[in-house]
């Protein structure tokens, strides 16, 4: 136990990945991040230091900006794969597909939080700040090459949303969904640790690559499919696939209505990112023992979310199973498998978020004297007040529904295809069943915008960003028919990057 | 293996000095010390009345709030520690790596200080 | 050997018996107390295993601020502790059944356990021989250099934690009239006072 004769010249073989790549090399690779987390900071030293009132407005300008920047950075990387920390941060064109969604939706939303947060008094320089350690956090998780960074990058994550659910902090209802939120969030946390200690036990290694190679070179033992088992539940939770979804609705309907819309949005996208990256870089050996569980929570969330959201009164809650049963379409995706199976999820994600953050940038505008409310009641007979933002909405619904011709119909129909061709017929037969049911209670909004009893006067919004996300979005389910933005090619080759 | 308990061995005789030692007590108190109870005796006494309510009363957060912000530079306390054994032998990777984590935490120092969270007012 | 069994032994099972007790026992103060001598019989498994950084980490954090900070919660709070208890018996029969499953399981798992043959080889890669270096020391050696990512992915999760705990907490309070020291230090008598020559019976 003597620690002098252990000097700096033997010990070098402890940074073995300092030997091969440089810290500029690391830094360059990891920029995107650095950038935001070191702006992060800046900005929280700047703004608490500061004592003008207008900091804030300006925080969330500028937080909007560099999120914007730093996507556009990203897309013009280019092609190239760069790994750093012995694979445990791996940036390809799989991760920057989802980095650039989740960027590009928290700076929207960012954006249309704005007003909100004004008129209830929320309006705190620490709410973009929040807002960017998650987002850094969710560019880790889709970058994760290695257990311990997705841990990591998933703390970092959550933590920063469990903070913003709560955000509303003299609302017994915020509060609520905040702890709540946190509670299932650290079970979650707790399974998927569980799982990863038993991964590592088997394979003795964190590394996605190497235990890959170990799964496929030997028999898998019971150890390793209960550890694989337990990471999916972990991961479920975070996408909400039934039955672990327990905490999306409540939390949906308590948190304020701009964070809600950002939960439904981007972590969504991050979750989903890590779910493809560790079922193909991890356990693509084991492609039965996962696809099995991914078409149980994929026909169980679809089923459920559909079914659970007739009843619903308020649209937030209503949102939230429409979230759950968007996920199971997702899912359904991931599990057909291949390059077409991981596409139709990239592509259905996109078309999600378009959809969610047009709709939200309504939800969020709907005011009764000032008040933010969210009964899908108030909406009885909008149109007669707002026929030009009711025909935008009702273009939504029906993308939401998977309407053909709209965008949203595009979504389902990748997935289904991908279904198809993998033969899992049971599971595009319940992905149809289940996108029926659901018409059924997107319709029912449509029918009290247009046909409902005893108008409730919705206040007239004041925000004109607001307005125009929800026409352009509306707008966009139309135009992107003509050839989906250039998804379709845009998310083969991103798809490509990862199953190859 | 046995050696690392020789190690401890000075730790194991402490405790049980210090286990015995507060049982002797304890059993001491019990055998020895004359007890007639009463159950007026031992109720609870507050100025001639009965008791008027639960000692449990809510607190303020602000208590919650320095006990939270404790365990977080525990936390950042408990990285240091192998950082300064293996000082010697780390490169200058390792020491500024230490110096950044040192700087997020001080960020977030003095936004704490600027907020008044450490403030008692 | 011996000595070490009977250690082991006797950690476990006051660390068994104490958490049976942080479950049962009436009054939660006890219960976080039960927990703390839980917490300290980890540690002293810690120290048999040789991990004592893990093992000293655990007094420190866990016995010393967490514990304590549940302390603080179970006895400031004003919870009614006896309908948290009629709760407790309600679902303790579905509680009993999930214990019962998830035992089954972790028995499944470890009645059969086996570890993939290369596994043993790509850990000790990365070990120190042990008899060279101190774990802490071995700890030092590679948290800071290879795993510098998540070293500093840990000091942002740290930063989140104490931006959330003041956002949550942290009130303004404008009408509590505070000392501040520097305005005070920074008066300077020469521009606060003013000596003016009264005359007498004119008043200012």
């Amino acid at each position: 136990m003597n620690g002098s004769s252990y000097n700096i010249f033997n010990s070098s073989n402890y940074f073995g990945w300092s030997e091969t790549q440089g810290v500029l090399e690391v830094i360059q690779i990891l920029l995107p991040e650095i950038v935001l987390a070191v702006f992060s900071m800046i900005v929280l030293l700047g703004a608490v230091y500061s004592r003008k009132n207008k900091t804030t407005s300006i925080v969330f300008w500028g937080t909007a900006t560099t999120f914007l920047l730093v996507s556009i950075f990203i897309i013009f990387r280019g092609a190239a794969v760069y790994t750093a920390f012995g694979g445990a941060f791996i940036d390809d064109l799989f991760s920057r597909y989802l980095k650039v969604l989740i960027l590009l939706s928290a700076a929207i939303i960012l954006m249309l939080s704005q007003d909100f947060l004004k008129r209830n008094n929320l309006f705190k320089f620490e709410y973009p700040i929040l807002m960017t350690l998650s987002v850094v956090g969710m560019m880790m998780m889709v970058s994760a090459g290695d257990l311990m960074s997705l841990y990591m990058g998933l703390e970092l994550q959550s933590l920063s949303l469990y903070v913003l659910a709560s955000f509303s902090r003299d609302s017994v209802r915020s509060t609520e969904a905040g702890l709540k939120y946190f509670v299932l969030g650290a079970l979650s946390s707790g399974m998927l640790l569980y799982g990863s200690s038993l991964i590592y036990g088997y394979s003795g290694s964190t590394v996605f690559s190497e235990i890959f190679i170990t799964a496929s070179a030997n028999e898998k033992s019971l150890g390793f499919v209960f550890g694989l088992v337990f990471i999916t539940i972990g991961m479920a939770f975070k996408v909400s696939a039934v039955p672990f979804h327990m905490w999306t609705p409540d939390v949906y309907e308590g948190a304020p209505t701009p964070v809600t819309a950002f939960l439904a949005t981007a972590p969504k996208v991050a979750a989903m990112g890590l779910f493809a990256r560790v079922v193909h870089d991890a356990f693509g050996g084991a492609f039965n023992d996962w696809s099995q569980i991914l078409i149980l929570l994929s026909v169980l969330s679809m089923l459920f979310g559909s079914i659970a959201a007739i009843g619903q009164k308020d649209i937030k809650r209503l949102m939230a199973y429409s979230s759950i049963s968007h996920m199971g379409f997702a899912l359904m995706g991931l599990t057909s498998g291949g390059l077409e199976g991981v596409q139709s999820m990239l592509i259905y994600m996109a078309i999600y978020v378009m959809m969610n953050i047009g709709t939200f940038a309504f939800i969020i505008s709907m005011e009764v004297d000032g008040k933010p409310v969210s009964e899908i009641n108030s909406l009885q007979m909008y149109s007669k007040t707002n026929p030009g933002r009711s025909m935008a909405l009702l273009i939504l619904m029906f993308s939401l529904a998977g309407i053909p011709p709209l965008l949203g119909f595009f979504g389902k129909f990748y997935v289904l295809k991908a279904a198809i061709t993998s033969e899992l017929y049971l599971l595009a037969t319940a992905g149809v069943i289940a996108s029926v049911i659901g018409a059924f209670y997107y319709l029912r909004i449509i029918y009290y915008i247009y046909f409902g009893e005893n108008p409730r006067a919705l206040d007239q919004t004041h925000s004109l960003f607001n307005q125009t996300v929800l026409v352009i979005s509306a707008l966009a389910m139309v135009l992107g028919v003509v050839n989906l933005f250039g998804l379709e090619f845009v998310s083969e080759i991103a798809a490509n990057a990862l199953v190859n | 293996m046995d050696g690392l308990l020789q190690e401890y061995l000075p730790i194991i005789i402490l405790l049980g000095l210090a286990i015995g030692l507060g049982v002797i007590l304890l059993l001491a108190a019990f055998v020895l010390a004359v007890r007639s109870p009463d159950a007026e005796k031992v109720s609870a006494y507050e100025c001639g009345f009965a008791a008027f309510d639960d000692a449990r009363m809510k607190f303020d957060v602000r208590f919650y709030l320095v006990a939270i912000l404790f365990i977080i530079f525990d936390l950042e306390i408990a990285f240091l520690f192998p950082w300064a054994v293996a000082f010697k032998d780390i490169s200058f990777l390792g020491f500024w790596s230490m110096m950044a984590f040192l700087t997020v935490l001080t960020v977030g120092f003095a936004y704490e200080w600027k907020k008044g969270a450490l403030e008692w007012q | 050997m011996l000595l070490i069994d009977i250690s082991f032994y006797v950690f476990s099972t006051v660390i068994l018996s104490s958490a049976l007790l942080v479950v049962v026992s009436r009054n939660p103060v006890h219960s976080v107390l039960w927990l703390i001598l839980m917490f300290l019989s980890c540690a002293g498994l810690f120290v048999l295993l040789g991990a004592e950084f893990v093992a000293m980490l655990l007094v420190i954090v866990y016995v010393g601020a967490v514990a304590v900070l549940f302390l603080f919660v179970v006895m400031m709070l004003d919870i009614d502790f006896g309908s948290l208890r009629s709760e407790f018996a309600r679902y303790m029969p579905i509680a009993g059944l999930i214990c019962i499953i998830l035992l089954m399981e972790l028995s499944l798992v470890f009645g059969v356990w086996q570890t993939a043959e290369s596994a043993e080889q790509a850990r000790a890669v990365i070990t120190p021989d042990l008899s060279q270096v101190q774990n802490t020391a071995a700890l030092g050696h590679v948290i800071y250099s290879k795993y510098i990512y998540l070293f500093q992915t840990a000091g942002l999760i740290l930063l989140v934690a104490m931006i959330g705990a003041i956002v949550l907490t942290v009130r303004d309070r404008p009408n509590i009239k505070r000392q501040d020291v520097l305005s005070q230090i920074y008066r300077d008598p020469k521009e606060q006072l003013k000596i003016i020559d009264v005359e007498s019976g004119k008043g200012l």
